[in-house]
């Protein structure tokens, strides 16, 4: 049976797509984003231990397959174990079955419009992504993907056939300032910009407004105005500094950006086409 | 010092309020009305509580005047004609709002404002309407200061209801209270979404379900007070409540508390109620001479009491030995359950019960799931609600309510408070009520965090009004004073906020 890695489920969220939906954050992402915040969703546990070590309630162990187990009963989800762990990982995942989440997408049923699969990175988890959206399509609710692009959707496309679309994130579109931002090659993400908006299964791109970056910011929002026009949503969304790792914080910036200054920037979005671009 | 002397010298307490507090003290001189020393007994102890009724009650607790009438026939003893427009029809009703009495001395029903002012509204334009309504609730705000002072909208749309939303917003006034009798077939997504974007800046109007209400009620029913069902025509006669965690200090154990303390409790109260009720019928003389009876405004009949409880929470975390209140009712199967059976347990014998009068329910009380009152602290959360302080998450939550809500006809409800990203997105709060309210909750109240109008436990206050109290200056709303008791006592205004999702990130 199939399972996938999930960092949790949030039964209300009224931010990842249109009405409430139930968002569900699977663990493990191939970017590297200097901006990440939420680091400990990047990569799986390695089974290591020092987040042991360190729990002050004694909710995680090691059995005998020298696994890290978190005992949920006893966390009080300080987040001790997310702040030493060496690996951008966290121990307070579980391995669920699409059964598993169902029920949980089962009990919110009634209050929300759908689902929206996050991450991490939720398309790593694309066998699953598929079986799950099967299930909650007979439901009567509907299925979004917030993917950061790395997966090649055009070479299969499987996944969008079961969902409403794709919540793309385009952080930059420079090629170097893509290279030191993400750790990522930006090429895919580029296509799948422009495979989505081909096939009407684009709902939105975000993109991140970084303070004091007029260059590397207007690029970004150029390209992605130009070429989705009004036929999605544009989400600018401001840097906020929490969260993100201490040394990157020092590197991309300590503070939020400027309401003013992203506004800027949507604003050039709407006189490039992109009517539906907005400030968050 | 006398008591009367420190009312008078009370430098919070504005005329009015130092006339209500005079009178009663003086309905407190007469002890004509006994009970039996067991009931007593309970009461010093604090299982049994009279909310401080006054101990001569001299008209029933809530009123809920025929206001279609009035319009029909006017009213004789007021020298009222039938009023022909709609400034007529305002200044009609502002001056009977006046002799409308009730616990708090102030109207708890308003009436179906858009219902009964739309067919002049009409006629109108559209900017004297508003300008004549914005008047009409300043004069309600200033002169029917009293939050309990209710009025009720929908379900269908109305350019009455949009005006009168228009000015709630604009006015941001703590009176009058307000509810949108939500019916998913015949209420719009539109008017219901303008109603959430009003609730969410002005802590108003909750949303109330309307086909649960019809069912008991029948289609003639009223939203009073904090959240209260009764019948238009009628009212409540009396509310006292079973503190249901002092109820239970004195039972061995869950059964023990079933089969022994509770029902003893359950008797004890209906006791007070008979006499009260045919004390307020037989030997007052509301009934007798009041021109709302005697011009037919409210029928006796049509009268019930009501069977209130709090401290749901709290008595089953007793009885089954939670100290944790973040491991107890709300979070916790078993201390749900026991609530279903300990509420199933005063149901089946309230039913039971053959009530005097209330012939319109089959002489039976109805349940009440009462709202906290200032001095309740952290001991008795309203009604059947979780504890302020361990909520758990949104959907937690109303599953939770959902089992409880169906048990009371004369109302319970839950507030629920948002972070300000919501005020984007209504459709999702929409979303999360029309479900709750198919699954069974009762009455759906919310508001953003930030607001100066906050919803307290069921009332609205300022909380800039609170703050004038504290400044040993007077506010003029007679409410603030519970809003500033609750909010020391009971934490009622630290309740979770519902944030955002997380999704969103960078």
């Amino acid at each position: 049976m199939v399972k996938a890695p999930v960092n949790k489920i949030i039964p209300f969220s009224n931010v990842d797509g249109p009405g409430n939906r139930t968002s569900i954050f699977f663990q493990g992402c191939p970017f590297n984003c200097l901006f990440c915040h939420n680091p400990e969703t990047i990569h799986l546990c390695r089974n290591c231990g020092v987040c042991v070590k360190n729990c002050p309630v004694g909710a995680l162990n090691i059995d005998a397959d020298y696994k890290v187990i978190w005992n949920r009963e006893k966390c009080v989800q300080c987040d001790t174990c997310i702040k030493v762990c060496p690996h951008d990982a966290s121990p307070k995942i579980q391995w669920m079955t699409v059964e598993e989440v169902m029920k949980e997408v089962r009990r919110a049923s009634p209050y929300i419009a759908g689902i929206t699969t996050s991450g991490g990175e939720c398309t790593l988890q694309n066998e699953f992504l598929i079986e799950l959206f099967s299930n909650v399509l007979k439901l009567g609710k509907t299925c979004l993907i917030d993917s950061n692009g790395s997966f090649d959707f055009e070479a299969d496309p499987r996944v969008l056939k079961v969902s409403e679309g794709v919540m793309l994130d385009v952080k930059a579109v420079e090629k170097g300032w893509n290279d030191e931002l993400i750790s990522f090659p930006r090429d895919i993400v580029l296509k799948n910009l422009d495979y989505l908006l081909q096939i009407g299964k684009l709902y939105e791109v975000r993109t991140l407004i970084f303070p004091n970056r007029d260059r590397e910011n207007e690029e970004t929002v150029r390209y992605v105005a130009e070429h989705i026009r009004d036929r999605c949503f544009y989400k600018i969304i401001r840097y906020r500094p929490y969260g993100v790792r201490e040394k990157n914080r020092k590197r991309i910036g300590e503070f939020e950006t400027d309401l003013d200054y992203a506004e800027r920037f949507a604003a050039l979005a709407r006189e490039k086409g992109a009517t539906k671009a907005y400030v968050v | 010092m006398s008591e009367a002397l420190n009312i008078i010298q009370d430098p919070t307490l504005t005329y009015h309020q130092e006339l209500l507090a005079l009178a009663r003290l003086g309905e407190s001189t007469d002890n004509s009305l006994r009970y039996s020393d067991a009931y007593y007994e309970a009461k010093r102890k604090g299982a049994l509580c009279d909310l401080n009724e006054g101990v001569m009650p001299y008209r029933p607790r809530y009123i809920c005047p025929d206001y279609d009438l009035l319009f029909q026939k006017g009213c004789k003893f007021l020298e009222l004609d039938p009023p022909k427009d709609l400034l007529e029809a305002v200044n009609v009703l502002e001056i009977f709002y006046c002799h409308v009495p009730s616990i708090t001395s102030f109207p708890v029903y308003l009436g179906d404002l858009d219902r009964l002012l739309e067919p002049f509204v009409v006629r109108e334009d559209r900017a004297y309407a508003k300008k004549v309504l914005g008047l009409f609730l300043r004069n309600i705000d200033r002169v029917q200061t009293d939050s309990f002072v209710h009025a009720d909208i929908g379900p269908e749309d109305s350019i009455t209801a949009r005006l009168l939303l228009e000015l709630t917003e604009e006015m941001q006034l703590a009176v009058p209270n307000l509810t949108l009798r939500y019916d998913p077939e015949t209420t719009s997504d539109d008017f219901a979404l303008a109603c959430v974007k009003c609730m969410l800046k002005t802590a108003k109007p909750s949303f109330a379900n309307h086909r649960m209400f019809v069912k008991e009620w029948g289609e003639r029913y009223a939203i009073a007070s904090c959240y209260n069902g009764l019948s238009i025509g009628g009212g409540g006669f009396t509310l006292p409540r079973l503190r249901l965690y002092e109820c239970a200090l004195d039972a061995k154990s869950p059964e023990d508390f079933l089969e022994r303390e509770l029902p003893r409790h359950i008797d004890l109260q209906l006791e007070y109620m008979d006499k009260r009720v045919k004390f307020i019928v037989e030997q007052s003389s509301f009934f007798k001479t009041n021109f709302l009876v005697t011009e037919g405004f409210v029928k006796r009949e049509n009268f019930t009491g009501m069977f209130g409880v709090v401290g749901l929470a709290e008595c089953c975390n007793y009885l089954l030995g939670i100290t944790d209140k973040k491991k107890g009712f709300g979070m916790n199967e078993e201390a749900t359950a026991l609530g279903l059976r300990i509420m199933d347990a005063i149901d089946a014998r309230v039913k039971a019960h053959e009530a005097p009068y209330c012939e319109a329910y089959g002489h039976r009380y109805r349940l009440h799931a009462q709202v906290g009152i200032d001095t309740d602290g952290m001991d008795d959360s309203p009604g059947t609600r979780i504890p302020i302080g361990v909520e758990p998450t949104m959907l937690e939550q109303l599953e939770v309510n959902e089992k409880f809500h169906p048990y009371f006809p004369t109302g319970t409800g839950d507030i629920f408070k948002f972070e300000e990203t919501w005020l984007k997105t209504p459709d999702a709060i929409l979303a999360i009520i029309k479900g709750s309210l198919e699954n069974g909750l009762r009455y759906f109240s919310g508001y953003l965090e930030n607001n100066d109008v906050v919803r307290v436990t069921g009332y609205l206050v300022k909380k800039s009004e609170i703050e004038k109290l504290r400044a040993k200056k007077q506010s003029l709303n007679n409410v603030t004073v519970f809003g500033m008791g609750a909010q020391d006592g009971g934490h009622a205004l630290d309740r979770r906020v519902q944030q955002y999702g997380e999704g969103t990130g960078q």
